[in-house]
């Protein structure tokens, strides 16, 4: 048995510890706002925090998360993950909507370091979360949104 | 190609009270214990018949207006599209308004332009656009007779405003008339809005998935599909094409903790498994010999040089007109060229998936169904009922791009199979979700095909084009799948010559011709379809001629374009908005094309500068585009914006490959799509126009290649003619 935290809640799940931390989230824990995408860690989609610090859930190992502190998009709720989401609608960056919790997830721990990041900081930031259906210039232009937002 | 299918395809119905009944236990979360989040909006928690004033728009007492969309939602924004037609007509509040998939039923729910319930060709708007706005404006009549009846007032005095009846000192809301509007007989005198009484249309209307997407859309798509008692099914198929399954050994697979069973499909060896992880890896751990014999095993170099002979060789006329070789012989200057086009995989972000529930008698499905009515059929036939004993639940998508319109549903049929073999080895119906992992997904066909194109081309003394003799050498997409009937002409497929044969350039002297090679690689419409490599040999052919004839880009395509105003028209806005009358800033190089596909004019001018390491930059692209009424201009930019994206994304680094038969690539490490850094800054501009609306889907994606191209030729003086542009190190 594993024991961790999700979005603030003490979880336990039975599954073996080699197990990514995406399947238990999606299949053990139905929560699904977290997206397989590649299963390889080059796509973003199952981007969470741990422990404050964005992480690629397909590849990080139940095991290694024993204790540990995990926030998913269905609990992203600090000051930075509110502007990113007002932006997200205000821009109306989704399409197909796939990709976003992970675009999100890693939008937020962004503004987290860095309140107002340059377009490199967004390109360096963004780089492991893939869009298909390339919404990248209101991904940029929403994470800018986002952080005067923050500032006001 | 419609193996699957014993039958002919019927016109498939379900009862509106199934339908219903279906719906509202999807809406209300109430399926089977289970999480599934189909409708966005104000759902409709308890509907039932009475409440349904036309088959496209529900209205419940507590005022909650639902539009029945009968296409699929795949990111390009139909949902909202139809949404906004039916409020407009309805003056409904945006905020009272929601979405939610129609149920397979070919007879109401039919693209009027397929004759079949789909989603394709960008014609989910124009198809729609009258008979949406027509269930808008039959729902606000019945609502105002509802009205006039209850306060015994002329219907001529009731008007509605924001969602709010009023007559004099009465007012009521949707929903407290809604029941009395359902039970009235159906008005036969409606009149739709004159344009100028629009009040969403043109203008703006929120995008109804948004809220839901912006965080997590959980629940939403056919990967999230989460029932009790679920099964998770992970296949593993021939890795070469047409190969079949000699023998195997499930032993290992069998052992290991969380795998339920392995089962044998026409399709493959299925894993059973309680979750996701435990099916991926006892997939892995499966040992087969695969049959060879009747697959196809050559790999792209040997079909490449097959296809460059064939290029060679005159083939069957797609189009011809004057006499092209006469006047290539009186040409100044001939051009002759040969460009290669890859295979590309989709690689929609949510890969495929779709779950079956069988128990002997009835079966459903729930996917991101693109073609709905071939997906019923195919469903029905495999599981060997009747198309009314089985229901298909659209569910949102995680992309398309064309891989979920397939003319096969072989993806459905494998899922029927699983649920039947499952169904009659235990007696257990039991929902079942098969899943393609994204290996699944790079390596199991159904790419846009590889295309081999020659041209000859030249411009006469006075620099006016002398003769254009093109040659197309691909795998013909439409032959032998449902869409021959009219795709296919004497031997000739559309889908390969889209955008070359049909030009409406001035081309006196002017001859395409087309091979279609027998290939055993199962291809497929990928965003754009033949547009994708037609528009790149077009427009790099005009700016060869163009240089040739020692003319401007612009003004050369605008001499030829006389029979073509709209298309004219948005090269003159584009040219305008890039400034493309003063030189660009030092380092910064222009290129220009312009393309008319799905009916849709589209100009693009690219700006790149060249990095050190010899890669181009795409700085920033301005576009024009003339698509008719634009319903909904943001979404319009969206899909512009998105459209060149993929675009930009397959000519600098897309590239699916075979060796003897086998693909070469797995998954996003050696398949790559484009990242954020890569992005250009767009700027979209929409012509005003009263003209019916158009598509907005796939019109950006084809003038991006040609445009970049052209930019990095002023950048280096060499013309990029073999795609993706990394094989040349410009990515
Ligand atoms: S699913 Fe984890 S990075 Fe793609
Ligand atoms: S919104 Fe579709 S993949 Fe990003």
């Amino acid at each position: 048995m594993t024991q961790f935290t999700v979005n603030g809640e003490v979880r336990d799940v039975e599954v073996a510890p080699d197990t990514p931390l995406l399947w238990v989230l999606r299949d053990e824990l139905q929560m699904t706002g977290t997206k397989f995408g590649c299963g390889v860690a080059m796509c973003g989609a199952c981007t969470v925090h741990i422990d404050g610090v964005p992480a690629r859930s397909c590849q990080t190992m139940l095991g290694d998360v024993a204790g540990a502190e995990i926030t998913t998009i269905e609990g992203v709720n600090s000051a930075a993950a509110e502007a990113i989401q007002a932006a997200w609608a205000e821009l109306n960056v989704p399409q197909c909507g796939y990709c976003q919790s992970g675009q999100i997830m890693s939008a937020t721990a962004l503004l987290a370091e860095t309140p107002k990041p340059t377009d490199a900081d967004i390109d360096a930031a963004m780089d492991g979360n893939l869009c298909r259906c390339a919404t990248y210039v209101r991904i940029r232009a929403a994470i800018h949104r986002a952080a005067d937002l923050m500032e006001a | 190609m419609l193996h699957y299918l014993n039958k002919p395809l019927e016109a498939t119905k379900t009862n509106r009270r199934t339908f219903l009944k279906m719906t509202a236990m999807a809406a209300g979360g109430l399926l089977i214990g289970g999480m599934i989040s189909r409708s966005v909006g104000p759902a409709m928690a308890e509907a039932n018949m009475e409440e349904m004033v036309t088959p496209f728009v529900h209205i419940s007492p507590e005022g909650r207006v639902t539009v029945i969309v009968k296409h699929l939602d795949m990111g390009q924004g139909t949902a909202t599209g139809l949404a906004t037609l039916v409020a407009d007509e309805l003056d409904a509040a945006a905020d009272q308004v929601g979405v939610d998939f129609a149920p397979a039923d070919a007879e109401v729910y039919k693209n009027l332009i397929f004759g079949m319930q789909g989603t394709g060709g960008s014609t989910a708007i124009a198809n729609s656009f009258e008979q949406y706005r027509m269930a808008g404006a039959t729902a606000r009549t019945m609502l105002i007779n509802a009205a006039a009846e209850e306060w015994g007032v002329s219907a001529a005095d009731v008007s509605i405003e924001n969602g709010v009846l009023s007559a004099g000192d009465n007012s009521a809301t949707f929903g407290e008339l809604a029941m009395k509007a359902a039970a009235l007989e159906a008005p036969t005198d409606v009149t739709m809005k004159a344009p100028e009484d629009w009040v969403y249309i043109g203008k703006s209307f929120p995008r109804v998935d948004i809220p839901q997407k912006s965080t997590g859309a959980v629940g939403m798509f056919g990967m999230d599909v989460q029932l009790d008692d679920m099964l998770v099914a992970v296949t593993a198929r021939s890795p070469k094409f047409g190969g079949t399954l000699a023998s195997f050994d499930a032993t290992e697979a069998l052992a290991m903790d969380g795998v339920v069973d392995v089962i044998e499909i026409p399709q493959g060896v299925v894993v059973l498994a309680r979750a996701t992880w435990p099916a991926i890896q006892g997939r892995d751990a499966l040992n087969i010999e695969w049959d060879f014999s009747a697959a196809e095993s050559r790999g792209t170099d040997q079909l490449l040089e097959e296809y460059r002979a064939l290029a060679q060789q005159p083939g069957l006329t797609a189009t011809t007109n004057g006499d092209a070789e006469a006047a290539l012989t009186n040409a100044a200057q001939v051009i002759e060229a040969e460009y290669v086009f890859p295979y590309l995989n989709h690689a929609q972000m949510e890969p495929l998936d779709i779950t079956v529930l069988y128990d002997g008698t009835s079966g459903t499905f729930w996917t991101g169904s693109q073609l709905q009515t071939i997906d019923h059929n195919v469903g029905a036939s495999v599981l060997g009922l009747d198309p009314s004993q089985v229901q298909i639940n659209t569910l949102w998508a995680g992309g398309s791009f064309g891989r979920r319109a397939i003319y096969d549903s072989h993806y459905t049929a494998e899922a029927a199979a699983i649920g039947k073999a499952w169904f009659e080895k235990t007696g257990n119906a039991q929902p079942i979700k098969m899943i393609y992992t994204r290996e699944d997904d790079v390596k199991g066909g159904y790419y846009r095909p590889m295309h081999v194109h020659r041209v000859r081309a030249g411009v006469d003394a006075d620099g006016d084009i002398s003769g254009w003799q093109h040659r197309i050498v691909g795998q013909g997409i439409m032959i032998g799948t449902p869409f021959a009937a009219f795709a296919v002409q004497d031997g000739v497929d559309h889908s390969s010559v889209e955008g070359a044969a049909d030009t409406t350039y001035d081309l006196p002297d002017f001859h395409v011709d087309v091979h279609h090679p027998d290939v055993g690689i199962p291809v497929l419409w990928w965003r754009a379809v033949g547009h994708t490599h037609t528009a790149y040999v077009m427009e790099t052919m005009m700016d060869e001629l163009a240089e040739a004839a020692g003319q401007d880009q612009v003004e050369f395509r605008l001499a030829a374009l006389k029979n073509d105003p709209r298309l004219a028209g948005v090269l003159r806005l584009a040219a305008d908005k890039a400034g493309w009358s003063t030189a660009p800033a030092e380092g910064r190089y222009r290129g220009v094309a312009v393309h008319k596909s799905f009916n849709s004019y589209v100009a693009e001018i690219a700006e790149v500068s060249m990095r050190d390491d010899g890669t181009v930059k795409v700085e920033k692209v301005v576009c024009a585009i003339d698509c008719g009424v634009p319903v909904n201009p943001d979404n319009i930019a969206a899909q512009i914006e998105g459209g060149l994206g993929y675009g930009l994304s397959a000519i600098l680094r897309e590239e699916l490959t075979l060796t003897e038969g086998e693909v070469d690539q797995s998954n996003y490490y050696d398949y790559l799509p484009l990242r954020m850094a890569d992005m250009p800054e767009v700027e979209v501009h929409i012509v005003p126009s009263t003209e019916a609306p158009t598509g907005v889907g796939e019109p950006g994606t084809p003038p991006i290649g040609p445009a970049i191209a052209n930019a990095i030729y002023q950048a280096t003086g060499t013309r990029v003619r073999e795609l993706p542009m990394s094989k040349a190190g410009l990515a």
